[in-house]
């Protein structure tokens, strides 16, 4: 394998309250290869979306990165990156979509007002050249008559006219890696049919890689080239999509998987996760999912650590291989 | 658009006759105007001259409706007092309270903004509680103490302690010049030092407001995913802060300036009396104590119109500030 546009070693990012210490991402290890599209996967809580955000440096007080964690961007350290260095990266070799793009675009300012101070944030570049470069990335994500919607104000685009403005934003500066954080959970299923499918063709065409974050299994099964599902800010299970949507081996993965209504379901009650997810103020010691675990064990009490069990298929569970 | 403002014409008519007819009513009660005038030795006859040669020997309802006529013609009367037309007096003291108000409305949002906004991105720090609880004494001092505060302190105290300090002006209006046949000491260095300490005062109650509705937009604005989405996209903080920040924060704090700066030019009387500032709220409290009754409709009928254009301003203002609002203006 190349060498990975993104990769995170021990990244654990806590939010320090009052009533004690969140630990929101405990421990979490990827890569990304360039091109590549990583979904990861969680329920609320599970320290998804703040996995992503730690990544853009964009995690406010009381939280912050904690000492040991390393992310790296082809090789730079962003851990120990200066604010500046961190503003220059943000929107230029990372970018961000978010998940509501009715809240992402600025209400009061003009579309090309918030694509063109996107453009000069980092380039030195005339206003006229940061509007056709603007005009260029709406044509990328198909927008019809771009130079009329550069003049529009964001309540008059539709959520997916947004979200596709808001990608459109993304793509400015030909980033290195996107973070998508949930993008079409805001959007109609058809909308959201055509976002994914841009997505993905940007991603070939330009060799851009990307961190799909959502809690739809469906969404990335068919988006994403690997999966990693995340649990109470630890990863359980990382692994090709195929092998880990076909054979999963994390109990938690499986439950996700079953609760997905397909056509084979009809008529029965579909399958369901007991329980809720730990509060992160006190999670349990050892594997924060044996409360909800139908196989969880005597040995279950001492957290267990990501095997590679299968090539290339990790799992956090003393029990994969059984399971 | 023009049905709007044609409503909001009709609107002020409605409440100019509403209030015509107070007033009339409520200095009718008060007293006698003409007991005010003529000299307490005069006999009945010439006080009976008097009070017809003003038309004030005819019952109130006749009284009301020969007003009206006549106002519908544009002639609301004359001063009992100085004989001259009441709307020629009014607009005659009219550009100095415009102006004091407007001057305080500068220091206002000059001072207030920033220290507000500030206050918003750091919310624990010294300095924003400082500026917070500084907020509260503005608007919770009683203004004609401010301003003999103000007095004491610039006016006498440093200039006396401090050799060299100048001394402020504490009374009246400054040198004046002619700008469009308004007389405005705006222009002049000298205008500008008069106005400086009663626009102090003034500007204190409205300052502290635009402090505390400026920390509590940021603080409102500040968490909202498009400026997460803002410092996502690389942007500076002078810009994050700047444009995307302040034009949200821009649209609450212009409907209360409007609103406050109308309230203060019919209402700058205090500040008025203190710094003997010549201004149209010293006309109005003494017309009032006179009863010089033309004066006070003819005042409250200018400060409504005044009201009804300055919130059409506002209206015009936020569809500048807020592109939603502009959208259905358009659609009409």
């Amino acid at each position: 394998m190349s060498t990975p546009t993104l990769s995170v070693t021990n990244l654990r990012t806590h939010f320090f309250t009052k009533e004690g210490v969140a630990k929101a991402v405990d421990g979490v290890d990827f890569d990304v290869a360039p091109g590549e599209i990583l979904g990861l996967v969680g329920e609320s809580g599970s320290g998804k979306t703040v996995t992503g955000f730690s990544i853009l440096g964009l995690i406010d007080p009381p939280g912050r990165i904690v000492e040991g964690s390393s992310i790296r961007l082809n090789g730079e350290e962003l851990t120990k990156a200066k604010p500046d260095r961190l503003r220059a990266i943000r929107g230029a070799e990372i970018a961000m979509i978010f998940q509501d793009p009715m809240m992402t675009l600025n209400p009061v300012l003009r579309v090309d007002t918030q694509m063109i101070e996107t453009v000069q944030a980092h380039l030195k570049v005339s206003r006229a050249e940061a509007l056709a470069r603007s005009r260029a990335a709406l044509v990328q994500v198909g927008i019809a008559s771009p130079d009329e919607r550069l003049r529009a104000y964001p309540h008059q685009f539709s959520g997916g006219m947004r979200q596709r403005v808001a990608i459109a934003i993304a793509l400015l500066h030909k980033p290195k890696l996107i973070v998508a954080d949930e993008p079409t959970t805001a959007l109609d299923v058809t909308i959201q049919g055509q976002i994914l499918f841009e997505a993905q063709r940007l991603c070939r065409d330009s060799g851009t890689s990307m961190i799909w974050v959502t809690h739809d299994l469906a969404v990335v099964a068919g988006l994403a080239d690997r999966i990693a599902v995340m649990y109470a800010g630890r990863i359980v299970e990382i692994g090709r999509t195929a092998d880990v949507i076909e054979r999963p081996m994390h109990p938690y993965t499986k439950g996700l998987i079953g609760s997905v209504p397909s056509q084979n379901t009809r008529g029965h009650k579909l399958a369901q996760i007991p329980g809720m997810t730990p509060s992160l103020l006190k999670l349990p010691a050892g594997c924060s999912f044996k409360s909800r675990c139908p196989i969880a064990v005597e040995q279950c009490n001492t957290m267990p650590e990501l095997v590679e069990h299968r090539p290339g298929h990790w799992a956090r569970c003393w029990r994969a291989i059984a399971a | 658009m023009l049905v709007y403002i044609i409503r909001r014409l009709m609107q002020a008519a409605l409440v100019m006759v509403v209030m015509s007819a107070l007033v009339f009513a409520g200095i009718f009660m008060i007293g006698d105007p003409v007991a005010m005038m003529i000299s307490p030795d005069a006999s009945d006859i010439e006080r009976d001259a008097v009070r017809a040669s003003l038309g004030l020997d005819k019952p109130l309802w006749l009284q009301y409706l020969a007003f009206v006529n006549a106002a519908v013609h544009g002639d609301f009367g004359k001063s009992f007092l100085a004989g001259q037309p009441a709307m020629q007096l009014i607009f005659e003291r009219m550009p100095a309270t415009l102006e004091l108000v407007f001057f305080s409305t500068v220091i206002a949002l000059a001072l207030g903004l920033p220290m507000g906004v500030y206050a918003g991105l750091r919310p624990k720090s010294v300095g924003a509680k400082t500026i917070m609880t500084g907020s509260i004494l503005g608007f919770s001092l009683p203004n004609f103490w401010v301003g003999l505060m103000l007095i004491m302190v610039f006016a006498v105290l440093l200039p006396d302690l401090i050799p060299g300090f100048p001394r402020l002006p504490a009374s009246g209006r400054g040198a004046t010049v002619n700008v469009l046949g308004v007389r405005l000491s705006l222009f002049t260095a000298d205008g500008l030092l008069h106005l400086l300490l009663p626009a102090l005062t003034l500007a204190l109650y409205k300052g502290a407001l635009i402090v505390r509705l400026a920390r509590a937009t940021a603080r409102e604005v500040l968490p909202m995913d498009y400026v997460k989405f803002a410092r996502a996209k690389g942007l500076s903080e002078n810009r994050i802060v700047g444009v995307h920040v302040l034009k949200n924060i821009m649209i609450p704090i212009a409907t209360v300036n409007g609103l406050e700066f109308g309230q203060s030019v019919a209402f700058a009387v205090i500040t008025e009396t203190v710094f003997a500032w010549p201004g149209m709220g010293k006309l109005l409290l003494d017309s009032i104590l006179l009863l010089d009754r033309p004066v006070v409709v003819a005042y409250l009928m200018i400060i409504v119109v005044f009201f009804v254009v300055l919130n059409l301003l506002v209206d015009l203002l936020y569809s500048v500030l807020d592109p939603r609002v502009r959208l259905e203006s358009r659609a009409t």
